[in-house]
């Protein structure tokens, strides 16, 4: 190590130095504060700065890699995480909850995720995913005096320590069969065909990053995690640690196990027309609005591990177009939700939304965007993200799996339409009460991001994301 | 002689009462808690094993890590636990269904 190295990995030292100097702060104060939480995303926003103008290279004796693939990753996933900062401090505040841990915690799990968009070898893979599980965990169970919350947290930390298990037993098979923990190096070992040692390896390693984005079938925890934790943490757990986990499997798959695509393509493929289906079949019995994004935010993984499959420069591609847009909708649908509260209780299920068009016309056609574009219904931006997938997904001859992808979001369909029907025309039960501020700015803004903004950023977005995925060259 | 497979062999077990400790037992969280212990135990061994194997240190600097990951998870994992047992003075599996649909 020298310490030129150190250059490279300037955004994971912002956070760490970030991180633990406002633990001090606010160790001493004793609590939070709108100020505390804008330092925080101040810390975030100079992470994506430094990530976005940083020095590229290998650093660690490759043990991370700063290239345009984890720019591109850092910068989305540090916004994501500055959004969730307001997002949540709003909320705890007027629920009296209000501690300075929270955005604490966040820049500690954004640094994991950094840590995951940058792995270059399988110990730093592993220690980015526990770092940011470790403090989603936490995150989850914040509001300790809540039993559905203490149980989410619970819930998520055992599965979660399952598959941290499943992937570390696959890391040391990969290890012990290729001979190192270099994706390179296991990248040379595997050329033309990988030995069953390896692919054992390959496939628990899969079922542990599978686990981490909640596809089938490993999804089994998302929607009693997504119902208990609270409503902001929940808006952040459905973009940032998603797109930090999909790198980390596009990096894994493409970098070290790009020499033998035919051997894992056929699994991912597996598991994103299983994802698609679940999501999509065990959407339509839903009531509880959290639930209902826990079943779509599956079904929206299948799409992207459709995209990954494709393999190559143009899956990579897909994938990270896909999950930026979707990231956008639903931080913004969850910025909605906790905007949303009628006599002191928040508004979670189907049946609570009704009539609020006539109440909250703002927030209502912020939501019905956020549905459309989720349904994939032209000219929103979840239209464009499907667009992409489908067609990495035909580029690799993959026919019948955009098929049935195409058929999983028609069933889908259902269910994003019956909450459009129950807020523009069902009657309204009682007045809700004024949104705060902050999170209505949100909602509004990833709604106008959704349409019409997205025409004019996807002109920048798609090279953007064609230059990171040629990180594999 | 007992060489790699033994030790693999060994870890094989080891991970799967591991992953059966956690499906099977419907009794209380601490069970669960060992279970995690056990499968990253496993992992260990299999480690361990492959590095002296290879000849190569990097697995037992691997190995030093996941122990070091593991009391990290084990602390998290009992403070989540003490706020589940203070809002239900209760730690059983069995119970943990507020949430069902």
């Amino acid at each position: 190590m020298t310490l030129a190295d150190l250059n490279l990995v300037w955004p994971e030292l912002i956070l760490v130095v970030g991180a633990l100097t406002l633990l001090m702060i606010g160790a001493f104060r004793g609590k939070g504060g709108p100020m505390f939480d804008g330092l925080a995303m101040l810390v975030l926003a100079a992470a994506a700065v430094a990530a976005a103008t940083g020095e590229q290279g290998r650093a660690f004796a490759g043990g991370v890699v700063a290239d345009n693939l984890a720019a591109f990753a850092k910068v989305a996933i540090h916004s994501a995480s500055a959004l969730a900062i307001p997002l949540g401090g709003g909320w705890l505040r007027r629920r009296g909850d209000d501690k300075f841990e929270f955005p604490v915690l966040i820049l500690l799990a954004a640094l994991g995720m950094g840590m995951m968009a940058s792995a270059g070898d399988l110990i730093s893979l592993y220690v980015g995913v526990e770092l940011h599980s470790l403090a989603l965990y936490v995150l989850a169970a914040f509001r300790r005096d809540d039993a559905k919350s203490s149980e989410a947290g619970l819930k998520y930390f055992v599965l979660g320590a399952l598959s941290s298990g499943l992937l570390l037993y696959g890391a040391s098979l990969i290890y012990g069969f290729a001979g190192s923990t270099h994706f390179d190096v296991i990248a040379s070992a595997v050329q033309g065909e990988a030995n069953t040692g390896v692919l054992f390896g390959l496939v628990f390693l899969i079922c542990g990053l599978a686990f981490k984005v909640s596809a089938a079938p490993f999804h089994m925890w998302t929607p009693d995690v997504y119902e208990g934790a609270p409503t902001p943490v929940v808006g952040f757990f459905a973009a940032a640690p998603k797109l930090a986990a999909m790198v980390l499997l596009a990096r894994a798959l493409s970098e070290g196990f790009g020499t033998a695509v035919a051997q894992w393509q056929q699994v991912i493929v597996l598991v994103a027309l299983l994802s698609i289906f679940v999501g999509a079949f065990a959407g339509l019995v839903q009531r509880n609005l959290k639930r209902l994004w826990a079943y779509s935010s599956i079904a929206n993984i299948g799409y992207a591990l459709l995209g990954l499959a494709a393999g190559g420069e143009a899956g990579v591609q897909s994938m990270l177009m896909f999950m930026v847009l979707y990231m956008v909708d639903v931080t913004g649908f969850f910025a909605c939700l906790c905007a949303l509260q009628r006599d002191g209780k928040p508004m979670e299920t189907i049946d609570d939304m009704a009539g609020l068009f006539k109440e909250r016309p703002g927030l209502a056609l912020a939501m019905t965007v956020f549905a459309l574009s989720a349904l994939g219904l032209p000219p929103f931006s979840g239209f464009f993200a499907k667009v992409f997938v489908f067609q990495a997904a035909l580029g690799a001859g993959l026919v019948w799996p955009a098929v049935l992808g195409l058929i999983g979001s028609v069933v889908a369909a259902y269910y994003y339409l019956r909450l459009i029907k129950v807020m523009w025309f069902d009657p309204a039960p009682g007045a809700t009460e004024k949104p705060p501020l902050t999170a209505q700015t949100i909602a509004i803004a990833a709604a106008l991001f959704s349409f019409p903004v997205v025409l004019v950023a996807l002109a920048w977005l798609e090279p953007l994301a064609l230059a990171a995925a040629a990180a594999f060259g | 002689m007992i060489g790699l497979g033994h030790y693999l062999t060994v870890a094989a077990i080891l991970f799967t009462i591991g992953v059966f400790g956690i499906f099977v037992n419907r009794k209380n969280v601490i069970i669960i808690l060992m279970s995690i212990e056990l499968i990253l135990l496993a992992v260990n061994i299999n480690l361990v094993a492959f590095s002296v194997y290879l000849h190569d240190v990097v697995g037992q600097i691997f190995a030093m890590f996941v122990l070091t990951v593991a009391a990290a998870e084990a602390a998290v994992g009992l403070a989540i636990l003490v706020t589940f047992f203070r809002n239900r003075g209760d730690i059983a599996v069995d119970d943990a269904n507020v949430m069902k649909g």
